[in-house]
């Protein structure tokens, strides 16, 4: 019997991009410059989070021409993001074919109590966290791919470090406690109680986990996968560079090759200015994106 | 045995597990030295596009070719047989080109399509194999000393060429480790 949509065949999707980096895209040219440069994947959208933080307003689901002249100017998979809780903006993506959703704080929150109930889709979903009861309780509606949040558009990775550690944190806690102690551990985390006694006996998440929010230089990508993450997201990084093709053709590099500093200090050279960044205390505690998701 | 597993980018980490479960020795090779002493090779699913780059940009191909011509055994799955493949349809991407087949990349469709099914795969006995497929590649074309050894509804997804060994789908994602174990015993040949 042949069955679409199914777990394995979600989680699956995130298993294959693995080592590689998903880049943010806004239009068919950059899409090929991303391919070219050998991106896993992108992500279709109106606006980098860099202009979407300078631009203001509300941030929707991008206009779906948009995301159709990507779709059929690379071969590699494209994903897009829809506002936190808006499923019907997630059923408009699937009926299109878009091959991931982001359920992302990129954009502006169109429920401020619930997310969608990914479950329900065929389409497989990605969701930033910033801490294990929020992977977990993302995992629980249905996500099949994880992503730390940081905070995105700054160019400062500082976030995505700290919601990296953090769950790693929590993991290894997890693993070294009796298990009477896990229930009491699931209610203060709101996570579900099955997930928590799962990754407390394996240590680990039971899906992909990628690096988003905040990475804007080959280091910052190396960084993350030593710190264990299994790929890397660059949303404003490469095309509010000076050089796009080849800091992506670089972050590209130093995502595979993490632990050869050798590989990293070639990759390194002459990419030209990185995107101005931000410090993160700069940043009211209302405007920070990574806030947005409950 | 050393079994490299090339891990530039894709799924290499289940490929290795599966390995070792099978009391093989996985190495993971992302520079050509890496390859030294390696026995047998897996080319594992992922972007087909991003693994040529990596392969080009960091001096595979060659080495790899030499050892697929050399007669080492090569194990590819969906991208992994995409990088065996003579023909690829509508791309000139970089390739090995090791193998007598042509292939079509993302043949099923968009993710959406993406399907698990039951295979009749008869060397592996009559126990049916879960294959997983995953934006999965097809094989529209086999040349001469090509075995085609499964096919999904009158479409070629499993075949042998000699040492070489290619599947559109992603045997590394299931528990049913009797594909590694038909190459691995292949290659102690």
């Amino acid at each position: 019997m042949t069955e679409k949509g199914t777990w394995t065949v979600k989680k699956g999707l995130a298993e294959m991009l693995k080592g590689g980096v998903i880049m943010d895209v806004t239009t068919p040219e950059q899409a090929k410059i991303a391919e070219e440069a050998g991106a896993c994947a992108v992500m279709a959208l109106e606006r980098v989070p860099a202009d979407i933080r300078a631009a203001g307003g509300i941030a929707r689901m991008a206009d779906l021409s948009i995301i159709t002249r990507i779709m059929e100017s690379v071969t590699i998979p494209v994903m897009a993001k829809v506002r936190i809780g808006h499923f019907v903006e997630a059923q408009v993506l699937e009926y299109l074919g878009v091959d991931y959703i982001d359920e992302s704080e990129v954009l502006t929150p169109a429920d401020e109590q619930y997310h969608i109930n990914k479950n329900e889709f065929k389409v497989p979903f990605v969701c930033g966290a910033r801490n294990l009861g929020e992977a977990l309780r993302r995992i629980g509606e249905g996500a099949a791919m994880i992503r730390t949040k940081g905070e995105p558009g700054t160019g400062n990775v500082v976030e995505a470090v700290r919601h990296m550690r953090m769950v790693s944190g929590e993991l290894r806690r997890l693993t070294v406690l009796p298990k009477e102690e896990l229930m009491a551990a699931a209610k203060d985390m709101g996570a579900p109680y099955e997930l928590v006694v799962q990754v407390a006996e394996t240590g680990r998440l039971p899906l992909v986990n990628f690096a988003a929010g905040g990475i804007a230089t080959p280091a910052d990508a190396a960084l993350m996968m030593q710190l264990g993450c299994d790929g890397i997201f660059v949303g404003s990084g490469v095309f509010k560079s000076e050089n796009p093709a080849a800091r992506a053709r670089a972050i590209v590099a130093a995502t595979t090759h993490f632990n050869d500093p050798q590989v990293l200090a070639e990759v390194s050279r002459g990419l030209g200015e990185a995107m101005p960044g931000m410090d993160i205390s700069t940043i009211a505690p209302h405007e920070r994106m990574q806030e947005r998701g409950w | 045995m050393k079994v490299g597993v090339l891990a530039l980018q894709g799924a290499f980490r289940e490929h290795c597990l599966a390995l070792a479960g099978l009391g093989a020795e996985p190495v993971e090779v992302r520079k050509p030295e890496q390859l030294q002493g390696c026995r047998a090779l897996i080319i594992p699913g992922g972007e087909s596009t991003t693994i040529g780059k990596l392969m080009d940009q960091y001096g595979l191909f060659e080495p790899i070719r030499k050892m697929g011509e050399a007669g080492t055994p090569i194990f590819g799955t969906c991208a992994g047989m995409i990088m065996l493949a003579r023909e690829i349809e509508g791309s000139e991407q970089p390739r090995l080109g090791l193998m007598n087949i042509g292939v079509s990349r993302n043949a099923f469709g968009r993710q959406v399509e993406s399907f698990e099914s039951e295979l009749d795969v008869p060397v592996l006995g009559a126990k049916p194999l879960r294959g997983v497929f995953i934006r999965a590649p097809q094989v529209i074309s086999v040349g001469p000393g090509v075995e085609v050894l499964a096919v999904y509804h009158d479409k070629v997804v499993l075949v042998r060429q000699g040492h070489l060994l290619a599947a559109a789908f992603h045997p590394e994602l299931t528990e049913d480790n009797r594909l590694h174990a038909y190459f691995l015993a292949g290659s102690r040949l």
